[in-house]
């Protein structure tokens, strides 16, 4: 057993902490909202880590394991960094899973980094998938019509749809003439589903990114704040909840990190720790930010104070998959089989 | 990273399997859990004989020098099979101290008696009026020559009537300040003057008030230096919060699994197959998932040279949380019959979940309360401002 990281991942996670604590301060994040893109810091950011790192060498990609993927996605989370690099690496990973039918795609991704490329999560419906994750700014959109995993390039119109997590979500129509067939049938359904378990795993890493940043936010405001002559930290009933959301912070990136490891080390295991690690992270994110918004009192309110950011992110983020009490259903198909099986 | 324990655990393990499949027959999990009573003397023995009691020791004690994950591996193989380890578990932590603090001579006497498994020790510090702040207690020591003179009483003495051994901790300096005036005895079980009360817990669990008038041992019992008795707790309570890993929550989820899968509803469908079970049993088996993360990481961290305070309450905090939680959720999953207790006819899971709920209870108390464990996580991980107690 090692719990540690390689030199190598210390290396990548501090290059991407370095860049986004000079370019991704909060005031960034808020000049982002309401469309959740900030295409300069995306273009930086391509630099230290672009969309095709999570695929092969031999594919012109970077050959990054999807648990090098998901520390980065930890210090994304972290940052709220209004970059789409979650559905860009599903998106190639998608591309080249796919082999030949993709490879004309994502050798253009190689070549062009900062095109923004999504795999729609939900199904289609009537030739339309809806909020589509990075559907906003994305000129390359893979999705599941039916029994085809199908590919749509070009841009959509660019407008993001209003949502509480200000992130770039749209409607994208996948009849278009020039789409083009990845994959039918079961493949089409195998791959689709390896990508939607790679962005719950990159997901969670995410959210744990982010609660614990507003753990700290609210740790830090517990220490500082004095009412009755003391700090509220030292109020038992302030130090209990953010003991418990540290902890579900804790034990969620203990198991992002290990579904993102069985990805390639206990793919046997990977489903059901890739949903497990999406779930409990959503729920770790959430209480975290919760309290540490709570802590705040009446300015936790206010948008003037960054915790909101946080507290609505937590909320939102997770949906892209629909509600979360599905995914329990999901992860008791990924445990038992699914139901009425025998 | 890796999160596999790794092949000599691997290897290990399954010379565990093979031990139990010879050596814990059902009779001994069913008598332990009828008399409440978690320990088998026959089968300590036979554990001891093996030298697992302490395997990760150095061998001139006895041990086998098994790493930390080798251990986690036996600890997780008796969890998952149920075996009555209790003694186990408290002579360890006795046994883990005394190799730190007590003087050759005692090692000598009392360490490959217990790595053989031919006694065990119980620990005594909780009082009537002392638990979660125990260097309150008031049970004392006088010096008398050579010998101390016990007196007082000690409250939920767990084994104390199988044991050998209490590691007791009396106040020996009324003048100093809480701290300052303990000290440590392992006090002989048989001595005169000691009363062994039983206590009945809603877990099914035996444990003892024990009573001690005028109880006489010579100063070759007491354990670490006179009045430094809590550097002595200092280092036990650090064990106690060491070896962890799965739980009865993970041997009672796989057998709940078990029964919902062979189980078929009056109207022929399975058990597994209803929703309100499904996810119950999929969301206690994601807390089980981070549960054991949080106990290997503890494991890991004081493998690599650290300690792990923090880690470690983490771990018993939400491991004991969850395991009552998911307990309560469990009971109600079976619906009426999660009320049949082992043993009834038609009780669910062989009433294992019945029982646990019950015995959850217990884990978010002893060994340091949830309320305790969320102190050491807020101040020494958080580092929030001391509150006031
Ligand atoms: C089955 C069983 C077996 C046991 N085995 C042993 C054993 O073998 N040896 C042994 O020495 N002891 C043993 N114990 C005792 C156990 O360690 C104590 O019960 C535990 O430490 C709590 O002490 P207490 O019961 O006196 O509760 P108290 O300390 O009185 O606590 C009562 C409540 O107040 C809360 N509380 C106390 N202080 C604070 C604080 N500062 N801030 C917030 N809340 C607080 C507690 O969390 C708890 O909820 C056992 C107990 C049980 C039930």
């Amino acid at each position: 057993m090692d719990l540690n990281l390689t030199d190598e991942q210390d290396e990548v996670v501090s290059a991407v902490r370095a860049l986004l604590t000079d370019r991704c301060p909060s005031d960034v994040v808020r000049a982002s909202e309401p469309g959740g893109f900030d295409p300069e810091l995306w273009t930086a950011f391509c630099r230290v880590a672009g969309p095709t790192i999570g695929v092969a060498e031999q594919l012109g990609g970077g050959g990054a394991s999807l648990l090098d993927l998901e520390l980065v996605c930890e210090q994304l989370g972290s940052f709220l960094a209004p970059v789409p690099f979650i559905d860009c690496v599903v998106a190639a990973r998608t591309l080249a899973a796919v082999g030949d039918p993709g490879r004309h795609c994502l050798d253009a991704l190689v070549a062009e980094p900062s095109t923004v490329s999504t795999v729609a999560l939900g199904p289609v419906v009537d030739g339309t998938a809806t909020l589509v994750t990075s559907g906003s700014i994305a000129g390359v959109l893979i999705a599941l019509d039916a029994d085809e995993l199908v590919l749509v390039t070009g841009a959509g119109d660019g407008a993001a749809r209003g949502n509480l997590g200000s992130s770039p979500l749209a409607d994208r129509s996948v009849r278009d003439p020039g789409r083009s067939v990845l994959a039918t049938r079961d493949l089409a359904r195998a791959v689709h589903q390896q990508a939607l378990d790679e962005w719950r795993t990159l997901m969670g890493g995410a959210l744990v990114g982010l609660g614990a940043a507003a753990l700290s936010i609210g740790v830090e405001y517990a220490k500082n704040r004095h009412q009755f002559g003391a700090p509220i930290g030292s109020f038992q009933s302030i130090a209990r909840d953010l003991a418990e959301a540290a902890t579900l912070v804790d034990g969620a990136r203990l198991l992002a990190r290990e579904a993102a490891w069985a990805r390639s080390e206990d793919d046997e295991h990977f489903a059901p720790l890739s949903s497990m690690a999406f779930l409990f992270a959503t729920r770790a994110a959430r209480r975290a930010s919760t309290v540490a918004l709570h802590v705040h009192g009446g300015y936790g309110f206010t948008l003037e104070y960054d915790i909101q950011l946080y507290y609505r992110r937590a909320e939102a983020w997770p949906l892209g998959l629909g509600d979360p009490r599905r995914g329990v259903a999901h992860l008791a198909d990924a445990l038992f089989g699914p139901a009425g099986a025998s | 990273m890796d999160f596999r324990l790794g092949p000599k655990s691997d290897a290990f393990r399954a010379e565990v399997r093979a031990f139990l499949d010879e050596h814990l027959d059902p009779e001994i999990i069913e008598r332990a859990h009828r008399s409440g009573t978690n320990h088998d003397k026959d089968f300590h023995r036979a554990i001891g004989a093996q030298g697992w009691i302490a395997a990760s020791w150095p061998a001139e004690y006895g041990g086998q020098e098994r790493d930390p994950f080798e251990m986690t591996a036996l600890r997780d193989e008796l969890r998952l099979a149920g075996a009555p380890t209790d003694g186990m578990g408290l002579s360890l932590i006795v046994c883990q101290t005394i190799r730190r603090v007590a003087t050759d001579e005692q090692k000598a006497d009392f360490l490959p008696r217990a790595l053989a498994g031919e006694i065990t020790m119980s620990l005594g510090y909780s009082e009537p009026d002392s638990g979660s702040d125990v260097a309150s207690i008031k049970t004392s020591a006088v010096r008398d020559g050579d010998e101390w003179v016990i007196n007082g009483q000690k409250m939920f003495t767990t084994l104390a009537h199988v044991a050998d051994y209490v590691f007791l901790l009396a106040r020996t300096n009324h003048a100093v300040p809480k701290h300052k005036g303990l000290t440590m005895f392992l006090v002989p079980l048989d001595s005169p003057g000691i009363e062994i009360h039983p206590v009945h817990t809603v877990g099914g669990e035996r444990t003892n008030a024990t009573f001690y008038t005028d109880v006489r041992i010579s100063d070759h019992y007491r354990i670490g230096e006179v009045d430094r008795g809590w550097d002595v707790m200092t280092v036990a309570l650090t064990f106690e919060r060491g070896g962890f890993g799965l739980s009865e929550a993970d041997r009672v989820w796989e057998q709940a699994v078990g029964w919902a899968e062979e189980t078929r509803r009056p109207d022929g469908s399975r058990v597994i197959d209803d929703a309100g079970v499904r996810e119950r049993l999929a969301t206690m088996r994601m807390h089980n998932e981070v549960a054991r993360l949080l106990a290997y990481r503890t494991t890991f961290v004081a493998a690599t040279g650290g300690l792990p305070g923090v880690e470690g309450s983490m771990h018993k905090l939400f491991y004991a949380e969850s395991m009552a939680a998911d307990a309560a959720e469990l009971v109600d999953m079976l619906g009426s019959e999660g009320v049949l207790q082992r043993g009834e006819d038609g009780a669910p899971v062989d009433g294992w979940v019945e029982h646990l709920f019950r015995h959850a209870a217990v884990t978010t108390i002893y060994g340091g309360t949830s309320e305790m464990q969320r102190s050491i996580i807020a101040e020494r991980g958080l580092g929030l401002p001391r509150s006031s107690r």
